[in-house]
């Protein structure tokens, strides 16, 4: 049952292992370590948006708390990377839960102008502290990562790294929404009167949520820092974490494959466009509208709908 | 038999060298055309996409034309670092931009690793300090543009600034310098007040200054504080001079501020106030050509941004035409280059100075009945 749940996540690390020997070139695998990375920051999000049903406008905050953690204490301290990511995830689950307990209390709009303003508040923080941060110029010199003597240098080792993690993510994801939190979590994005009358902590549940959402984001911004080597509270701003979330809406909310379809469409689809010049911006915009006015469940429930009907019909025919 | 060999060989050696010589030079740009930094941006790549028309038409470069790729990074980071990659591996000669500081310094590792030459259109001096092998900018530095407000200010005898500034980071970086330099020029710092760049008001930080013996206001931001400041200053009946960073840089600025700009002093390069420049100047003739150029094709008026553009493009050029499109060869040559002269100023590049400009690359500019001319 297991081996079969997670079948296509094992066919795609199969995939994933093998598309870099087809494509050696750099810019190619630069996009999909890229498409990599904002795939594990889409998976908390999703978890925190599609499945707990919370809204979050401030991602980038911790995705940029993440890559200046780990970016500061090696750049700055020569501190190891393994003790700094570990750091890493304790700053940021600490400041999610203390930004979950404030703003989890709020409900629809009132939680999203509150996730925003943390995030804000984040952009600032980074802004403001020169000595620390690098300031408004951001923090250069971020080395490679560098576990046990082996230095993730080149982007066809990070390429490797990147979707290693994303893919052990994917599966301990999956566990949680296939368990009695999982359970849970459907539960509360239906109706919170009711997850609470069937014994639910919502509060307890939805600040645990959060946390796990803020350390994914985390962990992708600790990827995103050392592979670029570089940082700036641009990361932090609000129109990354809309862009994270468009990514999630487009592939499909509520669905685990959605972000990384949404990441990877969303980070393509420019490139692919960029031949068209100035008309690159309309295009874009106008296949997000069409496909949010038309699969309004993003691509993933349009997909699943398009099997079913084919399915239908093959099965009506014969 | 034999003619007809030699015609042969001949025709044979002008084919040759034909096709050798039409195989185009490959140029590769990144600029903010859209997002937030498409103000800079876009007179960048309409400057670069107007170069290459020229160039092209003359003949191209030693007979070679040149094909200038452009992207577009929206002036996001991790679009920059895409879009640099892409452009290596579209194996072009050279890179010029990207368009903002932080965009640039995002890349810098990538162009390092790959050894290739890049020029930005971007001002920090973090991009050139320290020194990056294969990395150049081309406009000037907030520290010259401080060192001229100080030389104007001892010139008019006034030793007491008091200094504003936004908390962005082209407001902090001015900040620092015009801290950092006071003492040199026997100028005292007697009020440094901040405010956010959105503010709409300022009359709170005016009124402090007002109540100190500040003989002058130095103000260092861009729109719309910058507008702000001046009107506020007109407001509350101050008198004393005022001077601007050199991002007061464009008419508009002026414009929208009306008469509270008049008589406002800033340094800046002399795109802007070419009108008003004496034949004699070395620039002239460069700059006139330019926003002459520019004018005709674009239908707009020229800025500085587009200058940044401009020269970071005919840096390539002239390196092209001399060593060809062989990148190490390419980023000696601009190392070593000396007068060069650009719309920023006259660039001399050296092992220790990957911005090539000084401070003779400002001019003092003041606005006069709504035009920019320079402040005598």
């Amino acid at each position: 049952m297991a081996f079969r749940r997670h079948l296509p996540i094992m066919l795609f690390g199969c995939a994933a292992a093998v598309l870099p020997l087809a494509l050696k070139d750099p810019y190619y695998l630069g996009i999909l370590v890229f498409i990599g990375i904002f795939s594990i920051a889409t998976m908390g999000l999703n978890l925190l948006m599609g499945y707990a049903g919370q809204i979050s406008l401030g991602h980038a905050a911790f995705y940029a708390l993440g890559a200046y953690a780990t970016g500061i204490l090696t750049a700055k301290y020569n501190v190891h990377f393994l003790p700094a990511l570990a750091a890493a995830i304790i700053v940021t689950a600490g400041i999610a839960y203390v930004i979950g307990m404030a703003c989890l209390r709020l409900k629809g709009h009132y939680l999203a102008v509150a996730t925003l303003a943390a995030g804000e508040i984040v952009f600032i923080c980074l802004n403001a502290s020169v000595g620390f941060t690098g300031g408004p110029s951001g923090l250069a010199g971020i080395p490679s990562i560098e576990i046990g003597g082996f230095s993730f240098d080149s982007d066809f080792k990070f390429y490797y790294l990147v979707w290693a993690v994303f893919i052990l993510l994917f599966i301990l994801t999956a566990n949680i929404i296939n368990s009695r939190t999982g359970r849970a979590l459907r539960c509360l994005h239906s109706s919170e009167v009711a997850a609470a009358a069937m014994g639910i902590n919502v509060t307890t549940l939805k600040v645990q949520i959060f946390v796990l959402s803020a350390v994914y984001a985390a962990l992708a911004g600790v990827l995103y820092g050392h592979s670029v080597t570089f940082i700036s509270p641009q990361a932090s701003d609000l129109m990354f974490s809309v862009k994270l979330l468009t990514m999630i809406v487009v592939g499909g909310m509520g669905h685990l494959w959605g972000g990384v379809l949404g990441a990877a469409l969303l980070t393509l689809l420019p490139e692919a466009l960029s031949a068209f010049h100035d008309y690159e911006l309309i295009i874009y915009g106008s296949i997000l509208l069409v496909i949010v006015m038309f699969l309004p469940g993003g691509l993933m429930r349009g997909f699943e709908t398009l099997y079913v009907t084919i399915l239908k019909k093959v099965r009506g025919r014969g | 038999m034999r003619k007809l060999l030699l015609a042969g060989a001949l025709c044979l050696f002008v084919c040759a060298s034909t096709v050798r010589a039409a195989e185009p030079y490959k140029i590769g740009a990144v600029f903010a055309v859209s997002g937030p930094a498409a103000l800079l941006g876009e007179p960048e790549r309409n400057t670069a996409l107007m170069l290459t028309d020229q160039i092209n038409a003359a003949g191209g470069i030693n007979g070679h034309p040149i094909e200038l790729i452009i992207e577009d990074n929206e002036g996001d980071e991790a679009k920059a670092v895409m879009k640099v990659k892409k452009l290596i591996n579209d194996k072009v000669a050279a890179i010029i931009g990207p368009t903002r500081s932080g965009d640039t310094m995002a890349v810098i590792p990538i162009v390092e690793k790959a050894q290739i030459p890049l020029v930005s259109c971007a001002a920090a001096e973090d991009i050139v300090k320290p020194v990056k092998k294969w990395v150049f900018k081309t406009p000037q530095s907030d520290a010259d543009a401080v060192r001229r407000i100080y030389e104007k200010m001892k010139d008019m005898k006034l030793t007491k600034a008091a200094i504003m500034s936004g908390t962005t980071g082209f407001g902090t970086a001015g900040r620092e310098q015009l801290k950092k330099f006071a003492l040199e020029y026997g100028i005292t710092i007697v009020a440094d007040e901040t405010y956010g760049p959105k503010d709409t008001d300022m009359t709170a930080q005016l009124t402090k200054i007002k109540g100190t013996d500040a003989q002058a206001i130095i103000n260092w931001e861009i729109i719309p504080a910058q507008t702000t400041v001046m009107k506020n200053k007109k407001q509350l009946g101050m008198t004393m001079p005022l001077f601007q960073s050199h991002g007061f840089g464009n008419i508009k600025y002026a414009q929208d501020a009306g008469d509270a700009a008049e008589g406002v002093l800033f340094p800046c390069g002399r795109l802007l106030a070419v009108d008003s420049l004496p034949d004699t100047n070395p620039q002239k003739a460069v700059l006139a050509k330019y926003k002459k150029d520019y004018e005709e094709k674009f239908k707009t008026d020229v800025s500085t941004f587009g200058g940044h553009g401009y020269d970071a493009y005919m840096l390539v050029v002239e390196a092209l035409r001399a060593v060809g499109p062989d990148r190490a060869k390419i980023r000696d040559f601009i190392e070593n280059k000396k007068g060069f002269v650009g719309t920023a100023g006259i660039f001399n590049y050296s092992a220790e100075d990957h911005c090539g400009l000084d401070k003779n690359s400002f001019e003092m500019l003041t606005v006069k009945n709504g035009k920019i001319v320079v402040a005598k």
